[in-house]
């Protein structure tokens, strides 16, 4: 198990599973909003909607699908 | 009668010279062969701003881009008009005496505008590369949404009684009005020609030729860009008369997304996006904001710009053409100067003082 931090808190997390499946493990269901304002999560989870972009360590628009995680990461969610 | 003038094309000049004559109380039809903005209004970044290579570019930017400003209260949120000002950049210390003069020239026709040092500039704009020598601050330039900002106009000109036809073709101008594809006829005393650089295929031997251009689009970076920033080789890339250039202008859109261009081609039909393009432009941006590099880019489009061999527009009479007014070859400041040209479209029908001395902008100039 690793642990990451998913808007502020600290979550634990096989090896190897990736961002949207750890989002997904925190209880979160809503990854960002639309230029709406509405919500929007994983849909295709081959990198290819960019529906589940979150920010990484800082860095927006990172989808979520498509990366794995790593010890430390900070992940955060639209409100 | 049909009308009392058929404006010919709704991209933004058709639109601003509708608004403008139907404000004088005259019936107007407008005809496209297409949708509504669908030329270089719909490509276009929305830039309005104030150029001062001679006084006759800087007069029709002066007078329009205040009077945009004027009408900012009365604009729909839609219009995404933002008045976040201009920043020219000197990429080199010798680009330094050449923005403090273009700063002294704005200063003494009252337009503001200060210089920022090194450290001014990176504080106005801190994804800037470190280290560049200063910048050319216009506080009162300001963007907006193009299309957006054609279709208020066309609006207000059917609110006053104006009829906007799309998907009919004008194949001849005459002296009565126009002939349209289908073969059916509309009469006016007056057709004006907003056509950009289709103008050719109905009026020839006119010297306004497509120019290409280039932009990317990217997802939303909220502060990531504040203002419309140039580098100062703009003005190279836009008045040279090379066949292909490419200079540094980004600017930020309501949505926190950043429209990155320039490019311009002069010699290109096809409006397919050129990767080779696209990849120099971006670059250039990359030189003066690295970060960028890091932005993920949605979409890249193209546009034709209507260009004349002196960059200014063609507005007025036509000879040999009865009742037929010019108002196109707005090149690459269209969104900006649509208002003066549309101002000086309707004072020579209505026959009204001008706005502006119309003589630098004659049609038979060339």
């Amino acid at each position: 198990m690793i642990e990451i931090r998913v808007n502020g808190k600290t979550l634990k997390v096989p090896e190897g599973v990736s961002v949207a499946a750890a989002i997904a493990l925190s209880g979160h269901d809503r990854f960002r909003r639309s230029v709406a304002g509405q919500p929007r999560g994983p849909l295709c989870g081959i990198g290819v909607c960019f529906e589940c972009r979150v920010t990484v360590d800082g860095e927006p628009h990172v989808r979520s699908c498509q990366l794995l995680c790593w010890p430390g990461m900070e992940v955060c969610t639209d409100d | 009668m049909t009308a009392d003038v058929i404006v010919i094309g709704a991209g933004i000049v058709g639109a601003a010279c509708a608004d403008a004559l139907t404000q004088g109380g005259l019936r107007v039809v407008v005809i496209e062969p297409s949708l509504a903005v669908s030329g270089a209004t719909g490509a276009g970044m929305g830039h309005l701003l104030i150029l001062d290579e001679n006084e006759a570019e800087f007069s029709i930017t002066r007078y329009s881009r205040d009077r945009w400003n004027q009408m900012a209260m009365e604009m729909p949120s839609s219009l995404e008009y933002e008045r976040c000002g201009t920043i020219w950049i000197a990429a080199v210390p010798e680009e330094l005496p050449l923005l403090k003069q273009r700063c002294a020239f704005l200063q003494s026709r009252q337009v503001r505008a200060e210089i920022l040092d090194s450290q001014q500039l990176a504080e106005a704009e801190p994804n800037l590369r470190p280290g560049l020598p200063g910048g050319l601050f216009i506080p009162d330039d300001a963007i907006l949404y193009p299309p957006a900002a054609a279709g208020w106009l066309l609006k207000r000109a059917e609110q006053r009684g104006a009829a906007v036809l799309t998907g009919k073709r004008v194949t001849h101008i005459q002296a009565w009005g126009v002939e349209l594809e289908d073969g059916s006829r509309l009469e006016a005393h007056h057709v004006v020609c907003a056509t950009g650089m289709w103008t050719p295929q109905l009026i020839g031997g006119l010297p306004i030729q497509p120019r290409k251009g280039h932009l990317v689009i990217t997802d939303r970076y909220p502060g990531f860009v504040r203002h419309a920033v140039m580098e100062l080789g703009y003005l190279k890339s836009a008045h040279g008369r090379e066949s292909e250039s490419v200079a540094f202008n980004v600017q930020p859109r309501k949505t926190g997304q950043v429209l990155i261009g320039s490019s311009r081609q002069f010699g290109v039909t096809d409006a397919r996006p050129e990767s080779r393009i696209i990849s120099s432009m971006v670059q250039r941006a990359i030189d003066f904001m690295p970060r960028i590099a890091q932005l993920s880019a949605l979409r890249a489009w193209t546009g034709f710009r209507a260009a004349t061999p002196d960059r200014l527009p063609m507005v007025g009479p036509v000879a040999n053409r009865p009742n037929c007014l010019l108002c196109a070859g707005h090149e690459g400041i269209g969104i900006t100067t649509c208002l003066a040209s549309a101002g000086l479209v309707s004072a020579f029908i209505l026959g009204d003082r001008p706005p502006l001395d119309p003589k630098p902008y004659a049609v038979e100039r060339f």
